[in-house]
């Protein structure tokens, strides 16, 4: 079992004081960045990855994934507690949550919800200790061809699987490749639509765009709905929390459904917003007290937190393996990745051992360390919370603009974030997917790179990519993930239209 | 969130979709050109830098052009926002816009605490002894951890050049 050395190796590196130190911070910073309105996981980490150019990149992946998983529970509190979902996947936990907060039982449900989240973390990261070298021992033999399938399947189950119209799925994808194109083509050396402004030279950054559509967009969608923000309490001890889990194991089916919904969207580039619908809506569906779900139901709490994390989580998987990240926060580590001087993919796993399995075991460590700190110090994050609106805007958005700043020490990105933000209120009010727009940013000229190499390759035959079985089958698969969305569509529309 | 009561008026719904989707339709077209200028056919190295783009060009302007139909075909009604809803985010847009456009010749901490000062005061309408707390707090403390602890600069202007930092 060479993994398991490997695994062991990683907890070493983990549990260096240093690292856990880190891992403390990171999941303190998360669960507030979870906590507050217009900062979210992908957008905090993209603020906080400047500070993390002198680490070194174990310990600064460390510190990130952990504002990652942090994020992903401090998303639960506001649910819970307030009704309002701190991060688009935690809305489903609301249905349930904030019902049986208002029967008085807040503890019952932030337990449930805190430790469910922790399953199916924990569930996503044995599968990715498992999966994962497997899937980059396999992708090591991959072409140009083969690697840009991969990216063809990946946003092609973006337009499949998105709950948005298709042509606007596409349209702001179509977008990111747009601009991730901007400035140097990294083949010719040559520079193409810049249009003379030598600020464009080196293209738009993905961060920039992350902290400008996630961080100022949201900030701007929140401010339609004026200061006033409602204030709530919260108690959590000891006797709660242990009589929730005596409670829990009852509800091991809807956990373990739960974890693979959420390994399976995780994976597929849908994310955890997806996941933590699906599974609210499948647990409804199968539930013994279903009829009961949206009235404080701790099932209805289960379900949705448990995908969510493993979304979330597993999320990781192809993007270390495979170089694709599965989430807007994993495309934003993987941006770290590159800034740090390493190239995700298969390769990693071979080259990079310490750094792979040292994240992988902070992965165990991250989520247990996060468990711990949300169950003990949720009054404190919940006090955050009521800290006014008019005090917290202002100061995210200095915060957001610091962020951008500090990528490539340039205010031009400042003013280009504050575009994106106004940007990205129109499209999330239009209802187009910001999370493909910021993937295909992230990923353009990788996929371009690979679309060009392969036709180098055939000297211009697009029969390239159908010329083996692997890559037909990815090929064949992307497809299908394509237009399933399209026949959907066309069948809703003829039934629309007879009807 | 949208769906206002009839005494609220606004931008409708389906204007805002209509203009985002030509917007973009634009801007697909913008890329198809900048495309073309870098030239989309093949050369002595395979395909020329335009190559790509000019397809992605291509799918932006096709996706915008059936957004754009199915925009102007439904319309149920629905308000984008309220206009009083529209003046809350302006008054959030407009001083951020001053914010980051004065940071380049003022620096960032001093635009930081007009900024949180003015944001706090008027759209929060605290005491100024908060005030002046919050937007004096903020900026210094962003400097001890940014320049000082992780050693990232941030844009200076003429108060701190006279303060020495």
């Amino acid at each position: 079992m060479e993994e398991l050395a490997n695994l062991f190796h990683g907890f070493a590196v983990a549990l260096q004081p240093y690292n856990i130190m880190l891992m403390i911070i990171g999941i303190t910073l998360g669960v507030i960045i979870g906590v507050l309105p217009g900062l979210g996981g992908a957008n905090g980490v993209a603020i906080l990855l400047p500070l993390t150019f002198s680490m070194p990149p174990t310990s600064a992946i460390i510190m990130l994934s952990c504002i990652y998983w942090g994020a992903l529970f401090g998303g639960a509190i506001t649910s819970i507690l307030f009704n309002i979902p701190g991060e688009p996947w935690s809305v489903a936990t609301t249905f349930d949550g904030y019902p049986m907060a208002q029967q008085g039982k807040p503890g019952e449900a932030l337990t449930a919800a805190f430790t469910s989240s922790f399953v199916g973390a924990l569930f996503a990261v044995i599968m990715i200790t498992l999966v994962a070298p497997l899937v980059a021992g396999f992708a090591l033999r991959f072409g140009p061809a083969e690697k840009f399938a991969v990216y063809f399947l990946a946003f092609c189950s973006f337009v499949g699987l998105s709950k948005e119209p298709p042509f606007k799925t596409i349209a702001a994808m179509m977008m990111g490749f747009a601009l991730a194109a901007v400035g140097l083509d990294s083949i010719t050396g040559q520079l193409r639509l810049t249009f003379g402004v030598t600020e464009l030279l080196n293209g738009f950054d993905f961060l920039i765009a992350v902290i400008g559509l996630f961080g100022i967009g949201e900030i701007l969608l929140t401010m339609e709905e004026g200061l006033a923000f409602r204030g709530g309490n919260a108690t959590i001890n000891l006797r709660v929390v242990l009589q929730t889990w005596r409670e829990l194991p009852a509800y091991w089916m809807t956990s373990l459904r739960s974890c693979l919904i959420g390994c399976w969207m995780g994976v597929t580039p849908a994310g955890a917003t997806p996941a933590s619908f699906m599974s609210y809506g499948i647990a409804k569906r199968l539930a013994r007290r279903g009829n009961n779900f949206g009235k404080g139901e701790i099932e209805g709490v289960i379900a949705p937190e448990t995908a969510a994390h493993a979304a979330g989580t597993s999320a990781l998987l192809p993007m270390l393996s495979l170089g694709v990240p599965g989430s807007p926060t994993a495309a934003v580590l993987l941006g770290g990745l590159l800034i740090w001087g390493l190239q995700p993919g298969p390769m990693l796993f071979v080259e990079q051992k310490e750094f792979v399995w040292g994240l992988i075991a902070s992965m165990y460590l991250g989520n247990l360390a996060g468990l711990i700190v949300v169950l003990t110090c949720v009054p404190i994050f919940a006090a955050i919370l009521r800290v006014p609106f008019g005090i917290i805007a202002p100061l995210i958005l200095v915060l957001c603009a610091i962020g951008a700043y500090s990528v490539h020490n340039s205010t031009f990105d400042v003013m280009l974030m504050l575009v994106f933000g106004v940007l990205g209120y129109l499209l999330k009010k239009c209802n187009y997917p910001l999370a493909p727009l910021v993937l295909a940013i992230v990923l353009g000229d990788k996929a371009e790179e690979a679309f060009r190499q392969s036709l180098l390759g055939s000297h211009g035959s697009l029969g390239v990519f159908f010329s083996n079985g692997l890559v037909s089958t990815i090929m064949a698969l992307g497809l299908v993930a394509l237009f399933w969305s399209a026949i959907q569509e066309g069948y809703s529309r003829l039934r629309t239209s007879m009807a | 969130m949208t769906e206002q009561s009839g005494s609220e008026s606004g931008p409708a719904h389906k204007t805002l979709e209509i203009g985002m989707a030509l917007l973009i339709g634009a801007f697909g077209l913008v890329v198809i050109f900048g495309s073309l200028k870098a030239g989309i056919n093949w050369g002595a190295e395979g395909p020329r830098a335009g190559f790509f783009p000019f397809y992605v060009g291509a799918a932006i302007v096709g996706a915008s052009a059936i957004n754009l139909w199915s925009a102007q075909r439904g319309d149920d009604g629905r308000l984008f926002a309220s206009w009083g809803q529209l003046r809350q985010v302006m008054s959030v847009v407009v001083p951020t816009a001053i914010y980051v456009g004065s940071m380049p010749f003022i620096g960032l901490y001093v635009a930081s605490m007009v900024f949180i000062a003015w944001f706090m005061r008027w759209l929060g309408g605290y005491r100024w002894l908060t005030v002046i707390a919050v937007a004096v707090g903020m900026p210094v403390l962003t400097y001890l951890v940014f320049e000082r602890w992780f050693l990232v600069p941030l844009p200076k202007g003429p108060f701190e050049e006279w303060l020495g930092l």
